[in-house]
Order: structure tokens, then sequence, then C-alpha cells
């Protein structure tokens, strides 16, 4: 793939606020010092007084927005996902989720692809803590398209809304003219008998890849990329076990609380189904270039194509 | 309202408080009845509301950081005429949409659903942003507990606040001196107060929480205050107006039994006797 445009979700977020603003008069946007980083700088240089720096400070920027959104904003609080769903998430919770306000959070930088950093700032929790909060829509998009799809659709929803994205540079996989972004929705990009692949964010490319290799040995497996975590597209993820008999679901998170939690906590009700749940496996990340460390978790397309073929052995 | 007026509906709202802490056998009556005459000078003077239209655009916010102190609000309320004051009886009951901490979504008359400490004050900030962006006069209101204020957000919004300019903001710390572990000075001084809220770049008013000359004047500095928001100190007697709550750390978090609220009720009823 390496003829594929390739485009950092975050970059998506800073260009979709920017270009959505004119339509979205109520639009601020909210920061703690990483504008730069969280890319929310493009839309602070198209619309300077719109963009509210508030310091190194996101407990404060979470409660600024719910009484910005008390007043009719519509604010996207932008930071790290480790310090917007982790260190503010008892704001999130009791200032934006219980009074159920209108607060747009952007959480950049999420999961080990944050690399070098290391684990202090490889945040594979953030999905678990944020759909636990009652009302809570919890969004991972896959590309850029995607991302830009899913701050729209965040936009039009009234309510609280989480969306996770990337500062690793990823390929546009859904640039096409029919492709349709609708919230709570799965995507069906492959079809397949065999086994199911429930794929979020980053990792949607990586089982595509993944589902080639298994192809080419006779393995059709469905591939379905999962953009929103809450709430889940259950009538899609029940009616592909029933078709495939197992599931795998692929995350760059912790494989517990997210999107492989999710899919489980469905399938355990509404049809037990064999389910292998890769992700990052209850530990810290570490220091190292994004892409060795998705290959070193066993998150890259071998790593997958690997696992899901011991899972059908 | 003249003063008069002032006290002898303050003096109901303390009734309510105790009435409704009473029924629901649990709650916070100390604090509450420290901020009832700041509450009713907010409602019945200082703030531009109208209980009939309770998200009127243009009327002021009040956040209630101290969401603790929730009955001293609803009695508010209540007396203000945004719900009945027999409703107050229903308070942390089952059912009740008067919740043991205010909630936004089901309360007339509550700006922001409150209770977790140091989070309300940073709500109010928002709110206070949002009118200097639109450029619109309405003002906000943030009572604050002198307890509270050891939370490290408070500091985080004090700060933005100040550094922001946001002259349309007023918080109301209520130094009532207590918290639940006891007098604030043992467990974890916050003081000196004033000098703190000072040196964040705010205005700074020090008053008797019980005169409401003083609550009065305070509010009007307030306005007339420019390019910095405003603290005001406000000294106050946890568990004003009942006898044998006043300055007890134990009535923080505690009802009163049948014995004690008739004890409570006619310790008002006396004071609002000698307020004709």
């Amino acid at each position: 793939m390496a003829d594929v445009k390739k485009i950092a979700t975050r970059e998506s977020y800073g260009n979709a606020l920017t270009e959505l603003a004119g339509d979205y008069p109520d639009l601020v946007v909210l920061d703690a010092d990483l504008a730069a980083a969280t890319k929310t700088g493009i839309f602070k240089k198209a619309y300077p007084d719109r963009h509210i720096d508030c310091g190194i400070a996101e407990c404060n920027m979470m409660g600024i927005a719910a009484g910005l959104a008390a007043s009719g904003k519509i604010p996207f609080v932008s930071s790290f996902a480790m310090f917007a769903a982790g260190r503010a998430y008892e704001q999130v919770r009791n200032s934006v989720g219980y009074p159920r306000l209108n607060v747009k959070i952007g959480a950049t930088h999420a999961g080990i692809s944050v690399g070098e950093d290391g684990a202090t700032h490889q945040c594979c929790e953030d999905l678990a803590l944020m759909r636990t909060i009652p009302g809570m829509v919890v969004m991972n998009p896959s590309d850029d398209v995607e991302a830009k799809a899913a701050v729209k659709a965040a936009l039009d929803h009234q309510g609280p809304v989480y969306i996770r994205f990337g500062r690793l540079a990823v390929p546009v996989i859904n640039d096409r003219p029919d492709y349709k972004f609708e919230l709570g929705k799965g995507v069906v990009l492959r079809e397949g008998k065999d086994v199911t692949i429930a794929a979020t964010g980053l990792e949607v490319c990586e089982a595509m890849e993944a589902a080639e290799k298994l192809a080419a040995e006779g393995i059709e497996a469905k591939v379905i990329n999962i953009h929103t975590i809450k709430p889940l597209d259950e009538e899609l993820i029940v009616a592909a076990a029933k078709e495939t008999g197992k599931v795998v679901t692929v995350e760059e998170h912790s494989v517990i609380g997210g999107l492989g939690s999710a899919v489980c906590d469905c399938l355990s009700q509404k049809l037990p189904t064999p389910v292998l749940k890769i992700g990052v496996n209850d530990t810290y990340g570490e220091s190292g270039p994004a892409v060795e460390l998705i290959k070193k978790y066993g998150l890259d397309a071998q790593g997958i194509y690997t696992k899901v073929k011991e899972f059908l052995a | 309202m003249d003063t008069l007026a002032l006290k002898k509906t303050a003096n109901e709202v303390r009734k309510g408080i105790v009435t409704a802490v009473h029924s629901a056998k649990s709650g916070h009556p100390g604090g509450s009845l420290s901020a009832a005459d700041i509450l009713t000078y907010l409602y019945f003077e200082e703030m531009n509301v109208d209980p009939k239209d309770p998200k009127k655009a243009d009327r002021d916010r009040m956040v209630l950081s101290k969401g603790h102190i929730a009955p001293g609000l609803y009695s508010t309320l209540a007396q203000r005429g945004y719900f009945p004051v027999e409703d107050l009886k229903t308070l942390r009951h089952v059912g009740s949409y008067l919740q043991g901490h205010p909630d936004m979504k089901h309360i007339p008359g509550v700006d922001m659903s409150s209770g977790s400490l140091g989070q309300g004050i940073s709500a109010a900030v928002g709110m206070a942003l949002a009118a200097k962006l639109d450029q619109a006069s309405w003002r906000t209101y943030c009572i604050l507990g002198d307890g509270e204020i050891q939370e490290g957000q408070v500091w985080e919004a004090a700060m933005f606040a100040g550094a922001r300019k946001l002259d349309n903001l007023v918080l109301i710390v209520d130094n009532n001196g207590l918290q639940i572990d006891g007098n604030i000075e043992d467990v974890c001084s916050p003081y000196p107060i004033a000098d703190k809220f000072k040196s964040f770049n705010f205005n700074v008013i020090e008053i008797n929480a019980h005169d409401f000359d003083q609550i009065a004047a305070a509010f009007q500095k307030a306005r007339e205050t420019k390019g910095m928001p405003t603290a005001i100190i406000a000294k106050s007697v946890k568990g004003k107006g009942v006898s044998f709550m006043e300055n007890q750390a134990g009535w923080h978090g505690a009802a009163p039994n049948d014995e004690q609220y008739a004890q409570a009720m006619a310790d008002l009823d006396k004071i609002g006797e000698s307020l004709q």
C-alpha cells in the first residue's frame, strides 16, 4: 500500500473543524496548550476568536466546555486521549455526561501509535472509560474521510460525543463516491463466510490486509468497520456472527473494555459465539516508532493474520 | 425588596431547608443555612431571572459549585416561585425531581448540575465566557464552599477567569469555616482566601454573609468593577438560624430527628416573629 495517500486523523480533525465552522456558527474549539499537536491550530488560524486555549488544565477545560454548552455553544474539547478521557474522566462523567450537555470531545494521540513519547502518553483505556458513561456516543474513525464525517456527525448529534483520533498517518481507505457515514452503523468492507473480523480505527486497514492474506489460503473473512463503538451496531454484529460462527475483534486499545468487550457484551446476550479479542493485552505501551510498535504488539496485518489462523485451527 | 423583606424571605428559605432535610432524613443543612441570605439576595434582588421562563436566554446564571447545599438552592427557588414549596418535602425521595444534588435536566431554575466539588466553578467560567463571546450582558454567579476551594480545579478555573478578565463573573465563597472533618484550618487550611483570589487577578470583597446591606454593596461593587472577575468572601455561620446547629461541623450532613426538627422550626419562628 506504499502508493496510498496517508493522513493522520488528528489532521483530519483540525481540517474538518475549519471546514465546518462556517456552517455551524456556535462551534467553538477548546485546547489545553496542545493546539499544535491536536491540529486545532488549523482552526485557530482561521477562526482565532472561536479558539480558546485553556492552558494546561484539562479538568477545568472540560468544565468550561460544559458551561459553554449550557449556554448554547457547541464546544469541541481537544487534548490527548490520555488527558481528555483519563485525567478529566470525572469531569466528563459529572459535568458533561450527567447533564447530557452538547459537548464534543476530540481526543487525539490515542493508542500505542503515539510512538516515541511512550506509555505515559499512550492511552489504551479511553474507549473503555468513555463507553461506560450513559448517553455518551463513542466513535473511532479509520481514516481521513471517516474522521471528517465523524466530526460532522458529532455536530449534528445533540448530546455528548467522544471521538478518537490518531497521531500516525494512516492510509485513506474510504475515499469512494458512495461512502456514507451513519452514526451507530457498521460498514461491511468485505464479505466472507469463515470468520468475521470486526475492526475499528487504524486497525480497519490492517484487518483488510490480513483478510487478503487469509483469502490467499482459502479462508474467507468478512470484514466490518465499526467506527461507532457506542451505540454499537448490534444488528450487524449478530447477523455476522450468525453467518460466520466465529468473530474476531481488532483494536488499538486494551482488550478490556473496548470494541472487543462491546462485541462480547452483545453476543453473550444475543447469540453466544466464540470471540477472539485482538488488542493491547492488559499492558502498557512503550517508546518506539509507531509502525514498529504496532508490529511488536501484534496489531499489524501479519499479527492479525497469525492470530486469526490460530483461532480458526 | 427592602432589608426587612429580604430577612423575612431568608427566614422562610431556612424553614424550607430544615423541612426538606427532615423529610429526606438526610442532606446538608449546615451549609444551606449559612448560604441562605446570599441565595435569597441573589434570586430576589440581584439576578435577572423569571420563574415563569426559567430558561430565558438573557437570564443571569447561578452555578451552585458546593452542590451539596441543594436544599438551600431548592428552598430559595421554591420561595421565588419556580416550583411549589410543598415539593421540598420530596427531597431525596425515590422518583422526586429534587435530587440530592442539583440536576439541571429536571429542576426548574437549576442552571448547572453540580455536586462533585470543584467542578461547578469551571462551568460558571464557561458560561461567563459564552456571554463574552456573544457580547451578551447577562452575568454568572457561582457559590463555592470554603472547604471546596481545597480542590485544585477551583484554582485552574480562577486562573482562567482572571487571565480572561471575566468581569461578568462573581464568585461567592461561603466562608463558614467548617467542613466534614472539622475546622477548615485544621483539615487543610485554605487561608488566606482573599489574598489567594487577589493573586489570581480577582477583585476581592470581604463581607458578613448575614448582613444584607453588606451583601448588596458587594454585588453593586462587583457590577461596577471592569476588567476583572469578583470574588466575594462571605464570612458566615454554619447552621445559621437554628440554635443547636450553629457552628457545629456535625450538622454539615445530618438531618434533624422529629424533636430536633420541632426545635429548629421553633427557633426560626421566633426569628420570624422578631422581624415584624
